[in-house]
């Protein structure tokens, strides 16, 4: 019996850590397809084709009785039996998983029993999941993201008496993460009690900044300093660089693609927008990379009317 | 004035956040830098940009409230990053015309 290597001692400790702190629950599927005893192998198939899933367990009163694969379903209708009971035919004996199990008890099922899926039982043995090699990779990645970001932010975040700095990396085309930048910037402002206009600007000019490099650089960097007088947000990509900067400067004047446009982006108001917000302005750019710097000065007293 | 004086004006249906919801005005656009740039504070955002960054815009132009017209989809993650960040998100069947209209008349 082979056993993956990622469960062995020789694992990187996060690694093992990860695959043992997760539960079967973290990565299973919840909204569940279930057929019944009495429902044909046909009824299943249908299902399966209409949901794209590859099993569905058999149920009765939220207990598991049994499964009918894609397989099962195949040489039903290989055998002219398709239009019999499910009952008849399912799969009796089930490897099952338990949910509070670390997942990598479902890392070693999968490669010890060969099957596509498992159900997942409560520890009240009722049926609450499915869990599939797919929905075992999603957890892992995302896991393995979360803390790889967690690691990246702890080495670029530096937190001194009075003032902070922290770098987040931004990549092309990631609207999902874009934000991250300006949120985290945004608490830090307003743990610090500064007026509310105040900080709408660094954020619109930080989010534009971000969202620029999201849709039009190879990736970058967005830095945020905040010192006692002074903010500034430093967006630095890696290229393609900007061909002409007035034209860039220019409200209106884009050139995102169609798609980046229909999501609400690319109206050519992102630079113009975030030079408005700042107090100063700085972009220059070249073929290896654009930089941009907005700083603005912290409003002394505390009812700014911007 | 709450989201909740003019929810059946606008056929407003709740997803995310609280009909308590208060706002002070309007904003309808679709584009998120237009809407950074000029939506005033405490508006209700009128579009039909349903995603996660709508959401962000939103939040960093201090807008309490989307309401996305012409009854378009909302994705799961956006109603998620809406709790996270305590917008209220409704949905009508109005268009983004009709609805502004409405609200504008009852402010």
């Amino acid at each position: 019996m082979s056993t993956l290597p990622i469960l062995d001692d020789e694992s990187p400790a996060f690694v093992t850590e990860i695959i043992y702190r997760l539960r079967i629950k973290d990565a299973m599927t919840r909204a569940l397809h279930t057929g019944q005893t009495t429902d044909t192998l046909r009824t299943l198939q249908l299902l399966m084709r209409e949901h794209k899933i590859t099993g569905v367990p058999i149920v009765e009163k939220g207990r598991l009785l049994g499964m009918i694969s894609m397989d099962d379903v195949i040489r039903a209708l290989d055998d002219g039996y398709i239009d019999e009971n499910a009952g008849d035919h399912m799969s009796r004996r089930l490897i099952v998983l338990e949910d509070d199990m670390p997942l990598s008890f479902g890392i070693s099922y999968m490669e010890k029993y060969r099957f596509g899926r498992f159900p997942v039982l409560s520890k009240e043995k009722e049926l609450v999941g499915i869990i599939t090699s797919r929905d075992i990779l999603v957890a892992l990645l995302m896991e393995f993201n979360k803390e790889a970001e967690a690691r990246e932010a702890a080495e670029t975040a530096v937190r001194t008496e009075g003032s902070f700095y922290r770098e987040y990396h931004v990549r092309k085309f990631d609207f999902e993460q874009a934000g991250k930048p300006t949120g985290d910037i945004k608490v830090e402002l307003k743990q610090l009690g500064l007026p509310s206009k105040f900080i709408r600007r660094v954020a619109v000019a930080c989010y534009e900044l971000e969202m620029n490099q999201v849709v039009h650089s190879a990736g970058g960097i967005i830095s945020g300093s905040i010192t006692p007088t002074e903010i500034e947000i430093v967006a630095t990509d890696r290229g393609p660089g900007i061909p002409n900067l007035e034209d860039a400067l220019t409200e209106g004047y884009s050139t995102a693609t169609e798609w980046v446009r229909s999501l609400g982006f690319g109206a050519g108001m992102g630079l113009p927008n975030a030079r408005r917000a700042a107090d100063e302005f700085e972009i220059t750019s070249s073929e290896s990379g654009t930089r941009v710097s907005c700083r603005f000065r912290i409003p002394e007293d505390q009812d700014e009317t911007a | 004035m709450k989201l909740r004086e003019i929810a059946s004006d606008l056929g407003l249906e709740l997803l995310s956040g609280s009909l308590d919801t208060e706002i002070s005005g309007g904003y309808t656009s679709d584009l998120l830098s237009d809407v950074m740039a000029h939506a005033e504070d405490g508006a209700a955002l009128i579009t039909i940009q349903a995603h996660t960054n709508t959401v962000a815009v939103a939040s960093h132009a201090d807008l309490p409230a989307i309401i996305v017209c012409n009854e378009r989809p909302i994705p799961e993650d956006m109603l998620l990053a809406a709790e996270e960040n305590r917008i209220s998100i409704c949905r009508t069947a109005l268009t983004q015309f009709e609805a502004s209209g409405k609200l504008f008349a009852r402010l």
